[in-house]
């Protein structure tokens, strides 16, 4: 079940901790890795742990005409196929509405949700000439219940859920599907800077009593970029233990 | 028939899997021949590439019919 082997994937955000967790997923189903990152160095270094035939291409996803070129570099790298688009990188810039920046509000949603756009028309391309496809954005729980200081970030996420909806029915005839992966609090790079004090605050407000780790996350890219997974699209996972259930 | 006319009405009949003799030019490719708006990005794909011929999206908004494509291939490609 949920062998990938003889699939290509694009990964953004690939050498941070839940896109790592995710890359290592499917490169342990057997897929072909492009990973992508905004970091040349810690992105190379995270390609070569993955060892086997993966490429590295390192692109700013604030700049729209490196992530309309990305798509093609990727397919080319990839011996001319795309079978998988994972949208996973992101970015936070915190504030309070009523104090937030216009570079604030723009930069979130140039790279959560205008970039995993033009990456989703432009795999769109040659998915709909292969008659298969698989999409996949990392939306967030915050996505679905808001969070005080997120307002960016909360519209970012869940306007990815709207737009994969969207795409998931544009697409669904060809053999395409569109999904996202909510996380919930997951142990990563984003959430070990949070006070102790605030790490056991958010845990009692979760069933499962403990953060999530990027494998759970991995774990879900995995069924839904699947062949298996053919027949569900336009959904969203909830990977949260519990805390958030919809 | 020119040439380019039997090439896209081949890619025509590929693509919509319709009659070749329903494929005339005066043919409408959602009235006519029973295209949706996806099939026409399609469409306009597989002429792209069987012409080496770019259609803008401006463009291609103005093929509706078969010899909307086939003018516009003639008058552009190289």
């Amino acid at each position: 079940m949920f062998d990938l082997t003889g699939m290509t994937a694009l990964v953004t955000g690939a050498s941070g901790g839940i896109g790592s967790a995710i890359a290592r997923a499917l490169a342990g189903q057997g897929a072909r890795l492009a990973v992508s990152g905004s970091n040349a160095a810690k992105l190379e270094d995270f390609r070569s742990q993955l060892g086997g035939e993966h490429v590295a291409l390192t692109c700013d996803l604030s700049d729209g005409a490196a992530v309309d070129a990305l798509v093609p570099q990727a397919v080319e790298a990839l011996g001319g196929r795309i079978d998988i688009l994972v949208n996973n990188a992101g970015v936070t810039r915190d504030n309070l509405a009523m104090r937030m920046k216009d570079e604030e509000w723009d930069q979130v949603i140039r790279v959560n949700l205008e970039a995993a756009f033009r990456l989703m028309r432009a795999a769109a391309r040659p998915m709909m000439k292969a008659r298969f496809g698989r999409i996949v954005s990392i939306t967030s729980v915050v996505g679905q219940t808001g969070n005080p200081g997120q307002a960016n970030y909360a519209a970012s996420k869940a306007g990815l859920v709207g737009m994969s909806k969207a795409l998931a029915q544009e697409l669904a005839s060809r053999g395409i599907t569109v999904n996202c992966v909510a996380p919930g609090f997951i142990r990563s790079a984003m959430t070990d800077v949070l006070p102790e004090v605030q790490k056991a605050a958010l845990t009692q407000r979760i069933p499962a009593g403990d953060l999530g780790t990027g494998e759970d996350i991995g774990a879900a890219v995995a069924y839904l970029v699947s062949r298996e997974a053919g027949y569900v699209t336009g959904q969203t996972i909830h990977v949260n233990g519990g805390m958030a259930m919809v | 028939m020119s040439e380019t006319a039997d090439r896209v009405k081949k890619i025509v009949v590929e693509h919509l899997g319709v009659e070749a003799d329903k494929v005339t030019e005066d043919a409408s490719f959602i009235d006519d021949l029973g295209a949706d708006s996806l099939d026409i990005v399609e469409l306009v794909m597989a002429f792209e590439e069987e012409f080496g011929v770019e259609i803008p999206d401006d463009a291609a908004e103005k093929i509706t019919t078969v010899k909307d494509a086939i003018t516009y291939i003639d008058e552009h490609k190289g």
